[in-house]
């Protein structure tokens, strides 16, 4: 077990003659929770999608416990330990909140045969109704996720990121378009698992306020270039973020 | 499963076992027909309604099925081991006909599928040494199965419903496994699906796999029902004939494709008093259904059923949805 549990070096991403990602490095450490700050296209979600292997860097690598990540398909990354969230809502509309849920672990235990002759629910489905109990969506438990509201969907896809008992989580604006209440709400939700669990996250928000109560670190970028990082105290009083966001 | 549902069961087989007693031969048939194209059809379900991959190849798997079969049991080898193999070349030829819906999906799929039907098509009329060509093969045999024949269509029937309940029997099993839920994943968002771990490939090309070894199950029941195959027998018609049940019947829901069947094939039946307005009334009946329920009958049915079921829950529902 290193101290580092994600290590991201020299990351680029050229989209044509658009740097969404220029030249990016940053380490995460094992149990923190690391805010991903920056004005709308300055390359956050490019970033996580590099990481994850949804998009293939232009340049540069990742170090997931060490081992490279380099032409790892998204879903070996899930098996290991790796969740994540997309900026879009992408929960399963059509399934229950329950099936959702399942899904999320499901990959995760036993075998290929053994997910076609063992049980239904790959026996999950008590760790599954703790987790849902856990973000208090036990109300929803067999309403299909597509008719949830929004915020009540943010929910539940952050629960599916955590089904798998991810080593460490990457939440791409887990709090838009969430009200006062669940954002607070989601922010205790977070804050104890990281607690509980160790879970390590790393967070993209616009929400000020939530990122700057929730993080114990964070890295700012702009223009695809990083350019600050520290507390949440010496970010916010950083006058290359202040000018950043100015749109100095 | 609850009492209700196990009870509906038991009165369904009851019917489908007492159905064709007393019928003449042209019933027994066309019972028969339906409970056959309901076994590919439910596999077209498992590839279209619950994973999501367009395919226009059904009836082609019917078609190897078929034609697998006859050649093994008119070279005198037991219909049982014919149809293991004609079920493992459809998972096999499956399996790669879903290597392309990895790359492409929708009406590219579609495109796709359509040209390998077409294909084999022309392979089963061109390669007359091994298929007979457009004349086709006949006289294959009625299995004897541990000693039972098969040979009057009452037998033949009941050795039918008995590979139809065996092959709906192996669909529940697949659809309420953790397998199922990864088809049904596959078809609502497949990349949120790869982020959680699923096979994202493996999974699709299983779709294809399995829903063609149904296809390939109902064509060797094929062979020996009709006793005559031909190549027109499985061109791109009966495809669309095979997608028509799934989607009218309710595409996605377990029943879907045995109504569907039913309908298909009985309403012809049932509006042939209209002569030559058949098809246009059949045509119209198709067009109005998909527009007012995308889910087939049996949406229709569920949506007709959430109208009528006491209001009491939704607006429950919406006190806890204020609540947060
Ligand atoms: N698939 C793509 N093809 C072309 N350009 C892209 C693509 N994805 C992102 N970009 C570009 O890369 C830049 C960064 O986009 P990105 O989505 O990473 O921003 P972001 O920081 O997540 O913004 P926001 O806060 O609004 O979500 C933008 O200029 C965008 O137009
Ligand atoms: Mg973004």
């Amino acid at each position: 077990m290193t101290e580092t549990i994600l290590s991201v070096h020299n990351i680029s991403k050229q989209f044509g003659g658009i740097h969404a990602v220029s030249n990016v490095s940053f380490d995460v450490k094992r149990g923190e929770i690391l805010g991903l700050i920056g004005p709308n296209g300055s390359g956050k979600s490019t970033l996580f999608n590099c990481i994850l292997g949804q998009l293939k860097p232009s340049a540069g690598h990742c170090e997931i416990d060490g081992r490279p990540t380099d032409g790892v398909r998204p879903a070996d990354l899930s098996l290991m330990g790796v969740g994540r969230t997309f900026q879009q809502l992408s929960v399963f509309p059509k399934m229950t909140v329950l099936d959702n849920v399942l899904l999320s672990g499901q990959e995760h235990e036993g075998s290929m045969l053994s997910r076609l002759f063992g049980p239904g629910d790959a026996g999950l489905t008590k760790k599954a109704e703790q987790l849902i109990e856990f973000f208090r969506l036990t109300p929803y438990r067999d309403t299909e996720a597509g008719s949830l509201s929004y915020g009540q969907q943010k929910l539940v896809d952050a629960a599916m990121a955590f089904m798998a008992g991810p080593g460490i989580v990457l939440l791409d604006e887990p709090a838009g378009g969430v009200n006062l209440t669940m954002l607070t709400h989601l922010k205790d939700r977070l804050m104890t698992y990281n607690r509980e669990h160790g879970t390590t996250f790393v967070v993209i928000e616009h929400n000020m306020e939530f990122v700057m109560s929730l993080c114990t670190r964070i890295i700012v970028l702009a223009e695809g270039e990083l350019i600050a990082e520290g507390t949440p105290e010496e970010v916010r009083s950083n006058q290359t973020v202040i000018d950043a966001y100015l749109g100095g | 499963m609850n009492p209700f549902k196990l009870l509906l069961l038991a009165v369904g087989l009851v019917a489908l076992f007492v159905a064709p007693i007393g019928q003449g031969n042209y019933i027994i048939y066309t019972l028969n027909s339906w409970l056959l194209f309901s076994i590919a059809a439910m596999g077209l379900n498992l590839t279209l309604g619950y994973a999501g991959q367009v395919s226009l190849a059904q009836a082609g798997f019917m078609g190897i099925g078929a034609y697998v079969t006859a050649l093994m049991t008119l070279a005198g080898i037991h219909w049982i081991f014919a149809a293991v193999l004609a079920i493992s070349s459809c998972f096999l030829v499956g399996l790669m006909l879903g290597y392309p819906a990895l790359r492409v999906q929708h009406h590219f799929l579609a495109f796709v599928t359509l040209a390998f039907n077409t294909l084999l098509f022309l392979v089963l009329r061109n390669e007359e040494e091994m298929t007979g060509g457009s004349l086709g093969l006949v006289g294959m045999p009625r299995p004897d199965i541990f000693g039972l024949s098969t040979g009057g269509n009452l037998q033949f029937y009941y050795f039918t419903l008995v590979c139809f309940v065996c092959a709906a029997g192996v669909m529940w099993w697949i659809l309420r496994s953790p397998w199922g839920r990864a088809f049904m994943a596959l078809r609502e968002n497949p990349i949120r699906a790869e982020s959680l771990g699923l096979k994202v490939r493996r999974q699709t090309l299983l779709a294809f796999a399995i829903g063609s070894a149904f296809g390939g199950l109902a064509g060797a029941i094929q062979a020996p029902l009709v006793q005559f195959i031909e190549p027109h027998s499985f061109g791109l018609i009966h495809s669309l004939k095979l997608l028509l049940m799934v989607v009218v019947g309710g595409s996605g829901f377990f029943f879907g494709p045995m109504l569907g069947a039913a309908v298909v094939i009985l309403l012809p039946e049932v509006l042939r008093f209209t002569e030559g307005y058949y098809l246009i009334i059949y045509s119209a009946l198709v067009i109005v259904l998909m527009a007012y329920s995308p889910g087939g009958l049996i949406g229709l049915g569920q949506k007709l059923f959430d109208k009528f079921r006491p209001k009491q829950q939704a607006r429950h529902d919406l006190k806890q949805g204020v609540q947060l």
